[in-house]
């Protein structure tokens, strides 16, 4: 144990990334209709605004989508030609997970706050920020670690659309 | 007839009317799809109790945020706007569950900037036993002639 680490509880590298901004990327396809109205489906959401291009016109200035589509219009497809590893959204969680030797993860707190409205053929832009990451916990999923990472939503026109903060928790099984 | 809620029909105390749904392995691998959420514990059952140890297939959380919208925006209608949604999840909702949903009013106002907010507790519950508590704060029109989803930049603080 290093003198940051002995401070923090952290392992310096860790430390480090605290507060960084991590893999900003654009995501890999516009925001559609399809996948609006497939969300909508799966929830049985009847609100007008998704399928009533009258009433989108009127009150939202032509179709949007759901808010809380957020986090989908981010996550890359399961495949696609020429990618050799699957990637992971949230990989800032994945990273954590790897670095502390955690093979499952659980997520436990969702905050969302949603700012300009998404629109249809928005091409979504993220970023991935790592609030917090706990010293050793345990629960009784297993040993491991809690952490916070916000992801920042911003479209084409560089306004933010919205924030999501996910509270993570990394663990090892008990063996019994 | 659509429902359009506005702010001078809300107080503190009141309920929303409950929803109950019936879940089924259908619901949480659909909602994993709708939600790009591929990974195996929302559609393999295998590894949902062998990899995960879980007792089945659960519902994921971007789902869970899916649900809650359509709870809320099922009562405010389409003018209501949502602002800020926080949940917190104890316990998994598995297929064969019914999942109730519960909510009520904790609070109603109107920020500095004219915008009109309610201010809400919702409940996921399965068998009278929380699985995820949610607060939501939603933009209501604070007259006929009110629309939330007019507001922009510094007018819209949620």
């Amino acid at each position: 144990m290093n003198a940051s680490e002995a401070d923090t509880g952290l392992p310096a590298d860790v430390e480090a990334l605290i507060g960084a901004v991590q893999y900003e990327e654009v995501g890999e396809f516009p925001v559609e209709q399809g996948y609006v109205w497939t969300s909508c489906a799966s929830v049985e959401n009847g609100n007008p605004l998704y399928w009533d291009a009258d009433t989108a016109a009127r009150l939202t200035d032509g179709p949007t989508a759901p808010p809380t589509m957020l986090s989908v219009w981010f996550r890359p497809h399961h495949w696609s030609p020429g990618r050799d590893e699957q990637p992971m959204p949230l990989q800032v969680h994945f990273d954590l997970k790897q670095r502390f030797d955690l093979p499952e993860a659980v997520m436990s707190d969702n905050t969302i706050v949603f700012h300009t409205p998404v629109r249809l053929g928005d091409r979504l832009r993220t970023r991935q920020i790592l609030r917090s990451v706990s010293g050793p916990k345990t629960t009784k999923l297993g040993s491991g670690r809690f952490w916070v990472i916000d992801v920042e939503y911003l479209n084409q026109h560089d306004e933010l659309v919205g924030v999501e903060s996910y509270t993570g928790f990394g663990y090892r099984r008990e063996v019994s | 007839m659509t429902t359009h809620l506005t702010l001078d029909a809300v107080h503190d105390g009141d309920a929303l009317p409950e929803l109950a749904v019936e879940v089924t392995a259908t619901t949480i691998v659909l909602g994993a799809l709708a939600a790009r959420d591929w990974r195996p514990m929302h559609h393999d059952h295998d590894f949902a109790v062998n990899r995960n140890g879980t007792q089945d297939i659960f519902l994921n959380t971007p789902n869970q945020a899916a649900w809650f919208e359509r709870y809320v925006t099922d009562w405010t209608g389409p003018t209501g706007r949502l602002g800020r949604m926080k949940f917190r999840m104890s316990g998994s909702v598995f297929p064969g569950d019914t999942m109730t949903m519960q909510g009520t009013v904790v609070g109603v106002g109107i920020d500095e900037t004219g915008c009109g907010w309610a201010d809400l507790t919702v409940s996921l519950a399965v068998d009278g036993v929380t699985k995820t508590d949610c607060s939501v704060r939603v933009a209501l029109p604070t007259g006929p002639d009110d629309n939330p989803w007019a507001r922009r930049g510094d007018q819209w603080r949620p």
